[in-house]
């Protein structure tokens, strides 16, 4: 059942049975594979990449407002980016459906803060935390919900960032990205905030936001020339735009 | 409903139906040594799938109490939930027996949680490392689905295969003769940790940025950090 590894990468164990495949000798399987859920599970309506870090005060995150359905672009005026509430917000890309099926839930667990009415808010570190439980159950159950999640805001007044994907690998930084961001702009941000002569203000954050949505709607086929920055601070949680990419074609001359 | 498996006379030779794959590699590599009255264990920093890295500063390395101090690499989803599993059972434990989880009982549970999970494995190279109930410092290391080992010394994760016969050669001191055969001090231990991570990360792209050492001695944990290559 579980002997179709890829090969992508290297094992990690040599010279022995696969885990879980130790009892599948020929002919004796003790399992079929049409004992097995037939799931297809694979994106169909997707969002690319989101571009996320962390600046002194707070954390920004951005992404377009693209819907793609292969690579036909389906739906293009859809937010990908979302203030949760006063300090979280989140960014998302993958599979819209899966994303919109969880956001039912974000929402409703705002709402019941509101209700309670006791100045206790969901905090973006456990939203992220709630958001690994959920999405690694989905995975151990063969029905993944397949997005990328991008949770950032201030936890406790210090800028937090997270990411989850549809297996539930977490983990924390001071820049994320996802898709073609990972390979495109995170190591545009990577070179503002490590080797920094000059504290990464908001300001200065939002602009390289900016230039990194740009290069990414020249090179990542599935961008779209319009965007959403969500930005969280002291001064609270809000997302911006939608803003166009300022296109220049005349670099295109030297390429 | 019908699909193609059903009709094997029908199916085209290799193609193959791409299946939601559970497991995924996210790399990184431990090593531990044991003295007579303490452990190291570290780890590296790198967070990878395939070609790319998804953070250059994940700690891998879980202390689980004053004693006790787990690292796990292999498919990072599962790493972290057996690690929150763990902590929750040792703190039932806690309150069930109104005293702290020995390392050889956390090693010992680790195993059952393993095998737990024996179809459907944790895919995590687990070294646990620490001080027991005698004061003397362990390592256990573990298979995927739960075969638990007592041991002196241990390297895991992706770059394991490399480093377990220089931690032979280095601290187990194997097929040698006339060598003199004392414990092995703690300065030493930590400076044959830093080389073999050093030289796992010049052969294994799966292996870099920076290591995390816990120093555990009865006193506690302490954490150092050295930079591993970046590229």
């Amino acid at each position: 059942m579980f002997g179709g590894f890829d090969n992508s990468y290297s094992p990690m164990w040599h010279n022995g049975p696969k885990p879980g495949a130790f009892y599948n000798f020929p002919a004796t399987s003790t399992s079929s594979p049409k004992d097995e859920k037939q799931r297809d599970s694979q994106p169909i309506t997707t969002g690319s990449s989101v571009i996320a870090f962390k600046y002194d005060t707070g954390v920004v995150i951005s992404a377009d407002t693209l819907i793609s359905y292969g690579k036909l672009l389906r739906y293009r005026n859809v937010d990908r980016v979302f203030k949760v509430n006063d300090h979280t917000i989140i960014g998302v890309g993958g599979e819209y459906a899966d994303f919109q099926f969880i956001k039912k839930y974000i929402d409703q667990k705002v709402t019941e803060d509101y209700c309670y009415d006791d100045n206790l808010q969901l905090k973006p570190k456990s939203l992220f935390n709630w958001l690994t439980r959920v999405l690694y159950n989905k995975r151990c159950r063969f029905a993944p919900l397949w997005i990328d999640i991008v949770i950032g805001g201030l936890q406790d007044g210090v800028p937090f960032l997270g990411h989850v994907d549809h297996r539930g690998r977490a983990y924390e930084d001071a820049a994320i990205a996802t898709g073609y961001g990972k390979h495109l702009a995170l190591p545009l941000i990577r070179e503002k905030i490590e080797n920094q002569t000059e504290t990464l203000n908001a300001e200065r954050a939002v602009e390289l936001s900016k230039s990194c949505m740009e290069v990414l709607f020249y090179r990542d086929c599935q961008s779209y020339p319009q965007y959403k920055i969500a930005t969280c601070d002291g001064q609270g949680a809000r997302v911006d735009g939608p803003i166009n990419v300022a296109q220049n074609w005349e670099q295109a001359l030297n390429v | 409903m019908l699909s193609i498996e059903d009709f094997p006379e029908y199916q085209i030779p290799g193609a193959k139906q791409v299946r939601f794959n559970p497991y995924e590699s996210n790399g990184g590599s431990v090593v531990a040594i044991a003295g007579d009255d303490y452990a190291i264990i570290a780890a590296d920093t790198r967070l990878s799938s395939g070609y790319s890295i998804h953070t250059r500063h994940q700690d891998k390395s879980f202390k689980l109490s004053e004693k006790t101090v787990l690292a796990s690499t292999g498919c990072w989803c599962d790493t972290l939930s057996l690690a929150s599993l763990i902590k929750a059972r040792m703190q039932m434990y806690e309150h069930l027996h109104n005293k702290k989880m020995s390392t050889t009982a956390v090693a010992q549970m680790l195993s059952i949680l393993m095998y737990n999970r024996r179809f459907f494995p944790y895919y995590v190279s687990n070294v646990l490392a620490g001080i027991d109930e005698n004061g003397e410092g362990v390592v256990y290391s573990y298979d995927p689905i739960g075969h638990c080992e007592r041991k002196k010394y241990s390297a895991g994760g992706t770059a394991g295969p490399l480093l377990q016969p220089v931690l032979d050669s280095q601290v187990g001191l194997k097929n040698q003769v006339g060598v003199e055969r004392s414990p092995i001090p703690m300065e030493r231990a930590k400076a044959i940790i830093r080389d073999t991570l050093i030289s796992a990360a010049e052969r294994d792209i799966y292996t870099g940025d920076g290591v995390i050492f816990n120093i555990i001695t009865k006193d506690g944990i302490k954490q150092e950090r050295i930079d591993l290559r970046k590229d």
